[in-house]
């Protein structure tokens, strides 16, 4: 019985030294042994080959198939006027005012149709559906039995992922995290000089690179030119939390946040002791002056890092970008905007809060295969003259999403829980009204 | 994941489906895969919550008279088959379909029962009349008032 435990602790004791020597030295000082880029290459050429296979089966089966386009109608985009007006052509038009007829419900019915069938805004609060399966279960609900060879990759690729590299990759995120928390408590004990700030930035980074390596994370960076510099604010598209991981791995930000307890906490603590990061009280949250003022002291501040905002407010699934709230760009701070795209043949890196918690979220992630993104670093923008909030906020969103090929959505975030405005049902009976009653100039009433 | 293989679509169903709505296979499962992801509570059926949670359809004029046309008299659920028959009336019609096996009944598509639906719309109590209430409460939210009214100055 003792030879068992000995032997449990001894295999215990190399697994550890394998993985510091291996992977976490190597991360702290950002050089590569190689190990993950051939991880990946096998990964790519086994995921093609899995690929072809199921196109040919499924070739044999359905000889007539549609066009792989997601979408499932095909919209007509005409706006209302010309609808409407199309369909009261056979009427003559009368000289003054407008007109109703019985059909001008059909407008209306089909668009309504439309979008109870396809519509851009509830799509993108689920996962993206991908155009061929990447050998995981998650991605495919009902698993058709296709071909020996496929059905015994498809195991072993449980097995790997299951047994070999969420242990690793669970390892290096408790080392990762608790190496950040002691080293910048550490750090936070020195006296404010040149030498304190170095140690936090590289603190920082080094825990950030273990992270990446707990999640097999392969982060292409574009444009390092356009890196944010310190005093401005940093914009990004939010997919979920692992955004953070993603972007500090090449830099320092200060983090915006709220106030948590537990495990979080500890971790928002220890990270405050080091350099300054902005973090709010539940209460002070809701107020907005309180809020702006703490961003505009510390952008003033040219010594502090770069803060990092994601003004959608919200997870989505990395499809699209949609509105951003215009709080962070009143400041009239440089706006350094940074597009993320996840590649999702990889595994889905989209935090579905309603459907999965944190930490079933995390342990999702540290399964999957890899985490493939693309970071591009686009170059700064800043609030012309005589251009509101809004206006410069929606520039920085077509900037970001044309960028990173996503599309650009007006739509609010904050949709993916609460109802839509009443104000935009208004818009449209009010549209609509002046159709029917023809547009009265002499109406001077909001 | 579990709780959804109870209310995977059979075979079977889907063949009944494209007898009696005309649509193909590859579309039958497409739309039950929208079907499943507009049912947030995962039990086989919508209500009408579900629908409202379409920003589009919530701020169309029509929308609630749209969403009433897919619930049968005095029912707050429907099913998939619900869902398809009244989707089915917005197939395009399609000019080989008219020569083809005549059916007993009409397609859901037909001309007359496309008319039909658009009629249904207006009709809110169902008596296959509209009255000039009825037509005068379809069009209650439409800001007349405010649009036909002339400011007389002093």
């Amino acid at each position: 019985m003792e030879n068992f435990w000995a032997g449990v602790l001894w295999a215990t004791e190399i697994w550890l030294y394998l993985i510091v020597c291996l992977i976490m030295i190597p991360a702290m000082f950002g050089f590569s042994l190689g190990i993950s880029e051939t991880y990946m290459n096998i990964l790519v050429q086994t995921l093609e080959w899995a690929t072809l296979n199921i196109q040919k089966a499924n070739a044999e089966e359905e000889s007539a198939k549609a066009s792989a386009s997601n979408g499932l109608i095909q919209r007509e985009h005409g706006s209302m006027e010309k609808e409407l007006g199309e369909l009261r052509r056979s009427r003559p038009k009368p000289p003054v005012g407008g007109d109703f007829t019985l059909s001008d419900c059909f407008y209306f019915t089909r668009r309504g149709i439309e979008s109870i069938v396809d519509d851009e805004v509830t799509q993108r609060f689920t996962s993206e559906e991908l155009v061929s399966w990447n050998l995981l279960t998650r991605t495919h609900n009902d698993f058709q039995y296709i071909s020996l060879k496929l059905t015994l990759v498809y195991g072993l690729g449980i097995f790997v992922r299951y047994c070999i590299l969420a242990p690793l990759r669970i390892t290096l995120a408790g080392i990762g995290l608790t190496w950040l928390v002691i080293g910048t408590s550490a750090v936070g004990f020195l006296p404010n000089c040149r030498v304190k700030f170095w140690l936090s930035e590289w603190v920082h980074v080094m825990c950030y690179r273990i992270c990446a390596r707990g999640l097999s994370a392969t982060i292409r960076y574009h444009n390092k030119e356009n890196r944010p510099k310190k005093g401005g604010i940093c914009v990004a598209n939010h997919t979920s939390p692992i955004d953070i991981v993603i972007l500090c791995n090449d830099g320092c930000y200060a983090m915006v946040g709220q106030v948590h307890g537990g495990l979080m906490g500890i971790v928002q603590r220890a990270m405050v002791r080091s350099c300054p990061h902005v973090w709010f009280e539940r209460s002070e949250m809701k107020d907005r002056h309180l809020v702006t003022k703490r961003l505009t002291d510390h952008v003033n501040d040219k010594t502090k890092l770069p803060i990092l905002i994601f003004p959608e407010g919200t997870c989505v699934n990395n499809t699209s970008v949609m509105m951003f709230k215009k709080g962070s760009f009143e400041i009239g701070a440089t706006i350094y905007p940074v597009a993320i795209k996840y590649d999702p043949k990889f595994g889905d890196a989209f935090w579905n809060s309603s459907k999965y918690s944190m930490v079933s979220y995390l342990l999702r992630m540290m399964t999957s295969w890899a985490l493939v993104c693309n970071v591009w670093y686009l170059p700064a923008m800043h609030q012309q003259e005589g251009e509101d909030a809004v206006h410069f906020a929606n520039r920085v969103k077509s900037a970001i999403a044309h960028q990173g090929g996503l599309v650009d959505l007006q739509w609010d975030g904050g949709l993916k829980r609460a109802k839509v405005k009443d104000t935009f049902k208004e818009q449209q009976q009010k549209k609509y009204s002046s159709m029917v009653v023809g547009d009265d100039s002499s109406s001077n009433s909001d | 994941m579990g709780s959804r293989a109870s209310t995977l679509l059979r075979e079977e169903e889907i063949e009944e489906i494209k007898k009696e709505t005309g649509f193909s296979h590859s579309q039958i499962t497409r739309l039950y895969s929208r079907f499943t992801s507009l049912d947030k509570g995962e039990n086989g059926t919508l209500s009408r919550e579900d629908f409202q949670r379409i920003p589009e359809l919530a701020i169309n004029p029509l929308g609630d008279r749209i969403i009433n046309a897919f619930f049968p008299e005095g029912e707050d659920q429907v099913n998939f088959k619900g869902f398809m028959r009244t989707l089915a009336h917005f197939r395009p019609i399609e000019d080989n379909e008219k020569n083809k096996n005549l059916p007993a009944t009409e397609p859901l598509n037909s001309r007359t029962n496309k008319l039909l639906f658009a009629f249904r719309l207006y009709d809110l109590d169902r008596d296959d009349k509209i009255s000039r209430d009825e037509l005068l409460q379809v069009l209650e939210k439409v800001d007349v008032e405010q649009k036909m009214s002339i400011r007389f100055l002093h």
